[in-house]
Parts: structure tokens; C-alpha cells; sequence
């Protein structure tokens, strides 16, 4: 037997091996759409999409199913989800217009403006912070941001003023948004910096000697022809803020509150749920057939997501390619 | 004769100096503006990641006792009586070599058809995207999808069934497969890229020899993209070692690993147990047991691990540039 492993093989065979290992892959991908479909089946068949609205409080509808027996009865899946979705929404449009706008002054310092000894620092010590776990992420805002925004920024009359609603403990939206940010910057700041490397030297130095400033080459020229490589970047930082869980989870307050933004600055420090750590919290409870159902509802949007962003990805790059720089 | 040329005396010499440079101060202030702004932004992130590394550190040497690496957890109330996290460590060892061992040939054999065979074309294209796709779904998700597989009756040999019937899906087996799919992506892209700058001549001499393109692949290619191969282990193991919500799914959060069945070594697979990630989110106040110094000690020890194998790419990726004759590359991860 090992020895007709040793033997070379026949190229057909080998070529076609590899083919179905690959094709793996595929079929992964494929079970994972059916699965979560399949199981989530139950709540949008009883409800439509009507689940996604807003109604009542998501917590306690969540709790009723946990009871409901093994059969359960259609209108046992009743769900109002909206706050959940609004979270996951809201955090992520807060995160990453911010984390753009650093990444892009971060990845031009680094390729353009910084020193050659800063720059060497700066892409590892980047690269680090791209590589932390989110659960120390979490363990720093739930240790120590949170209780700082408790006692030091939220004054007693704001506490006062939403204390039959919710109760503000300084774990919200800010601290969510906050490490968020932290969190997605690193990663949109690796693709645009290789972008960045990958552009002509020629063309910047065209740009300078017409008499043009460093900063002025840099966003007139290099910026424009790596539009496709921010389109990726915004992209996945898009995906993975989407998907955060655990981080969330741990400093969000976790209940879902939906944060209104009438309540002027208070609205900062309102507790909030997403998607994502919605599916952490109740894993638990996934022995009842109605909240793992709604649990699943929860996942197939999230995986929906994360394919309709990379074919908006895909489709937004087509046309910005032609300077033929990678992206 | 140039109306433009400067009027030069016989014998005297053109002044040739460097050009005068632009300074900030003479820029429009909207450019001064962004200068100032791109420093702030790489140096205040900069910043951010040394303010990350110096408070664990500084809370990991205030908590971190010897001790704790060798003890195992026990169920205390009092963060003095609650033991130490040997178990954990070992879990993470167990599931990181469970996940990379399922992802290692996954990756590199689809690497390899891609970047070499790749026919027919629509097919290649369809098996990179689904490597995208995968790359683009949170982890939470996959740690869904994996406990509905591994509930299925089909797979219930791999965890722990229940007496009733039901089959549990929480193993170290289930937990490594998914994290195997956490690990594929940049295990992917690093191997094909690797493929892909190997210089057609090396191929073409293999050819010329009489290889097959099998033995060619063998024989040349992947022993000359080995260090590309071991830069994708070393970013797989740093997902794998670093994510949280697949161990939370699909570990079954036990204190101690839990043996399942008789046979010596697959038992501990089928067993559940737990990690540093989920021994830290346990024991953070998000957790059950609210243990800040425990949990402190825990993340300092995964952040060291963290920057170990950072540090590891690092040297890999110099090595490899020395070996081939380039300067350290300039890029990001």
C-alpha cells in the first residue's frame, strides 16, 4: 500500500484527486447555506419577514419560547426582531465610516510620509493589533472602559432621566463602537498599505515634479488608483464588524434596547444587542425547537449578508479597475 | 538662441545645487491639515496597540503566578480557591492541532490545483470564491453551522450522545473542524501566492527533465514555497488560537477535559473541554464566574502567545526574502 503511495502518480489521477479536494470546499460552503436555511426555516414560514419588524420587547419573546414544547404551535415563533437588526445596523455604520478615514491616514503615513525607522516599527506593532484576540478586546472594555464611562462620563441626571427605560452602566453603544473601531482599522489598513506598495513609483514622482506637494500627490494620484483595494478593504471590515460577537457581547450591556437617538448624548451610553452576540446569548437556550429556529433566522442573515456585501465588493470593483493596480 | 536660457558669462558655471524642497509651512492649510491628520492617525494607532501590550503585560505580571500554568481549574467561588488553567492551555494545544491538521491539506491541495492545474476555468473560479465567501463569514456563524452538522445522527460518533438519543455535537472533533475552516483562508492565499512567484523556468526545467507535473509539484514547487506554507500555519494557528465564539458553540465549556468512550486518545477528541479564549470570557464579568485576576492571567498568557507567533511570521517572511535574494517586504501581513 505504501508503497504504491510512493510510486508517482499517473498526472490524470493526481489532477483529478486534487480537483475533488478543492471542490470540498465548494460543497462546505453550499451545506452551510442549506443548513442554517433549513433550520431556520420555521420562523420565516410562520411569519414571513415580518419577524424583522419592531413590536414589543425582543428579550422577553425570546424567553417565552424557551417553555414551548417539542411541537411547537406557529404562533409560538412570534418575533419581533428589529432592535437586534438595528444594533448590528448601527454599530457597524458608526464603525467603519470612522475606521476608513483612520486607515487611510494611517496606511499614507505609513507608505509615504513616516520615516524609514518609524516605519518599521509601525507595520509590525499595526499588524499586532490586527492579530488580537477580540476577547481580550472585550476583556480591556468590559475591565476597563466600561466602568470608566460609568462613573466618569455618564453624569447622575442622564442615569436619572432614562431610569424607568433602561439602566445605564456605562457598558453601550461607545464602548462597542469604540473597540469596533480599533478592531476593523488594522485590517483595512493591511490591504490598503499592500495597494498602496503596489503602485507605480513613476507615477507619484510624475506627480512631484509637476510641482505638486507630497500630500496633494498622494491623495490626487495613489489614492485614485487604488480605489478598487479600499472598495475590498471597506468590504471586509464591513463583514467582520458585522460578525463581531463575543467582543460585543461582553461590552454592549447585553440587553436589546434599541439606542434612539432623540435622547441626545444619553443615546451614546444606551445598552444595545446585534445579531451576532444575540446568537452567543442564546446558545443555551438551542434545545427548544422555536429559539433555535430564531437563532438560525439570526446566522442566515448574517451569512446573507456576508455574501450580498462580497458580491457588492465584486460589482462596485469592475469598473474602477482599470489602472490595473491589484485590489 | 533661447529667449529662456539663463545669460551665462563666458567660463562661468551653471549653478546646479538640489532643488529647493517644499516645506509644510509654505503648503495651502488643507494640506498641512492632512499631514497632521496622517501622522495623528498612524502614530495614534500605533499608540493604541502599545497601550494594549503594556496594560496585559502589566496586569499579566501582577496576576500571573507559575502556579497557574500547572494547576488545573477547579470550581471555586473565591478567585483564590478556583485553581489554575492547565486544562484550558491544554485544550487550546488539542484544538489548534485538531484544526490546522484538518486545514493543512484542505488548503495546500486546493492551492496547488488552483495555482497549477485550475482547469476547467469556471470551476477554479468557483472554488476561489467559495474560499472568499468563506473568509467573509463571522466565525459565530460557521460555529453555528457546525453544531447543526454535528447534530446529526450521521456524525454522532464524533461527540457525546445523549441516553436518550440526542446527539450532543459539542466535540474537540467538531470545534477543530470548524476552526479548520477558520484557518483555510490565509493558509490558501499564502500557499497559491507562493505557487504563483515561482518562476516558470523552475517548471520548465522539470518538464525538460521528463517530470510529470505531479512529481514537478513534488519534487520543486512546494519544497521551494515551504516557508510560504509555514507562514499560512503560523496566521491559521493565530485565528485559531484567538477566536472565541466557535469554542463557546461547540467546545461544551466543561472545567476540566472530558474524556467521552474507551479508546485512549480519540476519547479526549470526543470529549468536551475548554480554551484560554473561553476560560477568559468565562471569567470575565460578561461570564459566569466574575474572576478578573484569573481572567487577566489567562489573556496575558494568549496575548504572549499571540505576539510569539506574530514575531514568527516575521522571521519566516525574512528568512524567505534573504533566502531569495529581496530586501524584507514592505507590506502588512
Amino acid at each position: 500500500m505504501l508503497e504504491r503511495l510512493r510510486r508517482p502518480w499517473p498526472d490524470n489521477r493526481a489532477e483529478r484527486t486534487l480537483g475533488a479536494v478543492s471542490l470540498l470546499v465548494c460543497v462546505l460552503v453550499l451545506a452551510m447555506v442549506v443548513f442554517v436555511a433549513l433550520r431556520a426555516w420555521p420562523t420565516f414560514s410562520h411569519q414571513g419577514l415580518s419577524w424583522l419588524g419592531s413590536g414589543g420587547d425582543v428579550d422577553k419573546q425570546i424567553g417565552n419560547m424557551v417553555g414551548t414544547s417539542v411541537h411547537p404551535p406557529p404562533s409560538a415563533f412570534f418575533v419581533r426582531a428589529w432592535p437586534i437588526v438595528y444594533g448590528s445596523l448601527l454599530t457597524t455604520a458608526m464603525a467603519v465610516p470612522v475606521a476608513l478615514a483612520l486607515a487611510l491616514l494611517a496606511s499614507v503615513f505609513i507608505v509615504e510620509l513616516a520615516p524609514a525607522g518609524l516605519r518599521r516599527i509601525a507595520i509590525p506593532v499595526i499588524r499586532l493589533l490586527a492579530s488580537v484576540p477580540s476577547v481580550i478586546y472585550g476583556l480591556i472594555g468590559v475591565l476597563v472602559l466600561v466602568p470608566f464611562v460609568g462613573n466618569d462620563l455618564i453624569s447622575a441626571s442622564q442615569k436619572a432621566s432614562v431610569q424607568n427605560v433602561v439602566e445605564l452602566t456605562g457598558a453601550g453603544l461607545a464602548v462597542a463602537v469604540a473597540i469596533l473601531t480599533v478592531m476593523i482599522t488594522p485590517i483595512m489598513v493591511a490591504l490598503i498599505c499592500e495597494a498602496l506598495t503596489s503602485v507605480p513609483r513613476s507615477w507619484r514622482e510624475g506627480a512631484l515634479a509637476l510641482g505638486v506637494n507630497p500630500v496633494r500627490a498622494v491623495s490626487a494620484v495613489t489614492l485614485k488608483a487604488i480605489r478598487p483595494a479600499i472598495v475590498a478593504a471597506v468590504v471586509l471590515a464591513t463583514a467582520r464588524a458585522l460578525g463581531e460577537a463575543v467582543m460585543i457581547q461582553m461590552v454592549s450591556g447585553s440587553r436589546s434596547f434599541a439606542p434612539k437617538p432623540i435622547d441626545g448624548w444619553t443615546f451614546f451610553f444606551e445598552p444595545l444587542r446585534t445579531l451576532a452576540s444575540a446568537i452567543i446569548d442564546n446558545s443555551e437556550g438551542l434545545g427548544a425547537p422555536a429559539v433555535r429556529s430564531t437563532v438560525y433566522a439570526f446566522a442566515f442573515l448574517l451569512l446573507f449578508s456576508a455574501f450580498v456585501l462580497s458580491a457588492a465588493g465584486y460589482l462596485i470593483k469592475l469598473p474602477l479597475r482599470k489602472y490595473h493596480v491589484q485590489g | 538662441m533661447s529667449t529662456f536660457a539663463p545669460h551665462l558669462e563666458p567660463g562661468q558655471l551653471m549653478h546646479v545645487g538640489p532643488g529647493r524642497r517644499s516645506s509644510p509651512r509654505e503648503w495651502r492649510w488643507r494640506d498641512r491639515l492632512m499631514l497632521g491628520a496622517a501622522w495623528a492617525g498612524g502614530l495614534g494607532l500605533c499608540l493604541v496597540a502599545g497601550a494594549i501590550v503594556v496594560y496585559m503585560g502589566v496586569r499579566g505580571i501582577q496576576y500571573l503566578r507559575p502556579g497557574l500554568l500547572f494547576t488545573r481549574p477547579a470550581p471555586g467561588v473565591v478567585q483564590s480557591q478556583s485553581g489554575g488553567f492547565l486544562d484550558p492551555l491544554l485544550g487550546t494545544a488539542l484544538l489548534t492541532l485538531v484544526g490546522i491538521l484538518l486545514a493543512v491539506p484542505l488548503a495546500v491541495s486546493s492551492a496547488v490545483w488552483i495555482a497549477e492545474y485550475g482547469r476547467p476555468t469556471w470551476l477554479a473560479r468557483i472554488v476561489e470564491s467559495s474560499i472568499e465567501i468563506v473568509a467573509g463569514t463571522p466565525d459565530i456563524v460557521i460555529a453555528i453551522f457546525g453544531l447543526a452538522i454535528f447534530q446529526l445522527s450521521l456524525f454522532a460518533p464524533f461527540s457525546f450522545t445523549a441516553s436518550g438519543g440526542g446527539v450532543y455535537g459539542k466535540s474537540f472533533l467538531a470545534a477543530g473542524a470548524m476552526m479548520s475552516l477558520i484557518a483555510l483562508p490565509p493558509l490558501f492565499t499564502a500557499t497559491r501566492d507562493g505557487l504563483q512567484a515561482v518562476p516558470t523556468h523552475m517548471r520548465e526545467a522539470a518538464f525538460a527533465l521528463g517530470k510529470t507535473r505531479i512529481t514537478t509539484i513534488r519534487r520543486v514547487l512546494l519544497p521551494s514555497v515551504r516557508s510560504n506554507i509555514a507562514t499560512g500555519v503560523t496566521l491559521g494557528v493565530s485565528r485559531i488560537i484567538g477566536d472565541t465564539a466557535i469554542v463557546l458553540l461547540l467546545l461544551g465549556g466543561t472545567l476540566h477535559l472530558e474524556a467521552q468512550g474507551s479508546i485512549p486518545g480519540l476519547n479526549l477528541l470526543k470529549g468536551t473541554g475548554s480554551t484560554l479564549t473561553s476560560y477568559v470570557y468565562d471569567n470575565s464579568p460578561a461570564g459566569e464566574g466574575a474572576a478578573p485576576q484569573k481572567a487577566y492571567a489567562a489573556a496575558f498568557v494568549l496575548l504572549a502567545f499571540v505576539l510569539a507567533l506574530n514575531l514568527l511570521v516575521d522571521r519566516i517572511g525574512r528568512a524567505h526574502a534573504a533566502a531569495r535574494g529581496l530586501t524584507a517586504a514592505g507590506g502588512v501581513v
